[in-house]
């Protein structure tokens, strides 16, 4: 970036349009908060008062993956918890990021057993990995900044294809969603 | 003030197949045969007020070096006189035999109990409505906290994530 002026004229700021974008995506994130166990309560305290999230810019935790770009796997992802997790990661439009809160959704943590998945990142890239179980807020607040390091440097983004074809990060075929799953919902008996 | 009852020495006294076990509890525990389970918990019920199943729970003895292999373990509660008592059911591991007669009619909170001693164990339950997995999903093969479950196997629901 820089400010040219000229005399007579108003200074303007020049820049390259993915700076500027990688500049804004970074303090306007929508978390959504993918609290399954205990971590989700952690995650509470990093939006509440004493944390405050906000000042980073990525306090509107939205709960339907269409309109967040930030997905926060805060907890234990048991093997049938993970095809929704990965539904709901599909589901969320690009660019996007994944943070992986505490040992459990990292790797499974002490959930060494038949029904946990041994770490998201089996089913779903992940950006950062927060150690901890769970971990403090200011972990969480470290990794937040860490990962608006790398948006606004951006490069993960345009090598997520090559890294996709390398086998590096998962591949993440984008299923139809099923028939069942589209279909409108009133013929739910209502209670 | 009146004397608490001994519910478990009425129950001794009416049912005198019924064998004592020490649970290292306060409360009284006995070992019956499963045939005998839906009279004795019938009376239990109906006469002695325990109006709660609290719990329905399953061991898995094979390593404790006990038979039968699976003891199923029953856990009622009465609101009136706040008490508590144990039944215990052996179960043999042949898969004929694997099986004790269903609490439903009795007791609304055995349906879910039961599934979850079907799921983790495999016990049968003779009578139940709607035996079925309530915590593994469908196509979970075998019953995980049997101790010959390897607890290295994994069964992934989208393939490859074990
Ligand atoms: S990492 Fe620890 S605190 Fe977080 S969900 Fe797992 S057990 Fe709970």
């Amino acid at each position: 970036m820089g400010v040219k002026s000229g005399p007579g004229s108003d200074p303007i700021l020049t820049t390259m349009l993915d700076t500027a974008l990688g500049w804004a995506r970074k303090f306007s994130l929508f978390p959504l908060p993918y609290g399954t166990a205990c971590c989700g309560i952690e995650y509470m305290a990093v939006v509440g008062s004493r944390y405050d999230v906000s000042r980073f810019g990525a306090e509107v935790v939205r709960f339907s993956p269409r309109q967040s770009d930030l997905l926060i796997v805060a907890g234990t992802i048991s093997q049938k918890m993970a095809p929704v997790l990965k539904r709901i990661y599909d589901q969320m439009l690009e660019p996007k990021w994944v943070i992986s809160m505490g040992v459990c959704a990292s790797s499974g943590g002490f959930y060494d057993n038949y029904a946990t998945l041994q770490g998201i990142d089996r089913i779903i890239p992940v950006d950062i990995y927060i150690p901890g179980c769970p971990p403090r807020p200011e972990a969480v607040l470290d990794a937040l900044i860490m990962l608006m390091e790398k948006i606004e440097k951006g490069e993960d983004l345009a090598q997520r294809p090559s890294r996709v074809a390398q086998g590096q990060l998962p591949v993440i075929d984008g299923e139809a969603p099923s028939e069942e799953a589209t279909r409108p919902r009133s013929h739910v008996k209502q209670h | 003030m009146t004397e608490p009852r001994n519910a478990g020495k009425l129950l001794q006294e009416k049912f005198s197949y019924l064998k004592e076990f020490d649970l290292a509890t306060p409360f009284p525990g006995f070992f019956l045969p499963g045939d005998n389970l839906v009279e004795v918990a019938r009376y239990l019920k109906e006469e002695l007020s325990f109006d709660l199943l609290a719990d329905l729970s399953c061991i898995d003895a094979s390593e404790l070096e006990r038979t039968p292999r699976f003891e199923v373990l029953y856990n009622f509660y009465s609101l009136k006189e706040r008490d508590r008592l144990f039944l215990k059911v052996g179960v043999d591991e042949a898969e004929k035999k694997c099986r004790v007669p269903s609490l439903c009619p009795l007791y609304a909170t055995a349906n879910w109990y039961e599934r979850e001693v079907w799921d983790m164990f495999g016990v049968r339950f003779d009578g139940h409505p709607y035996l079925k997995r309530i915590l593994m999903y469908e196509g979970f093969e075998g019953h995980p906290l049997r101790k010959d479950y390897d607890i290295c196997h994994r069964q992934p629901l989208i393939p490859g994530a074990d």
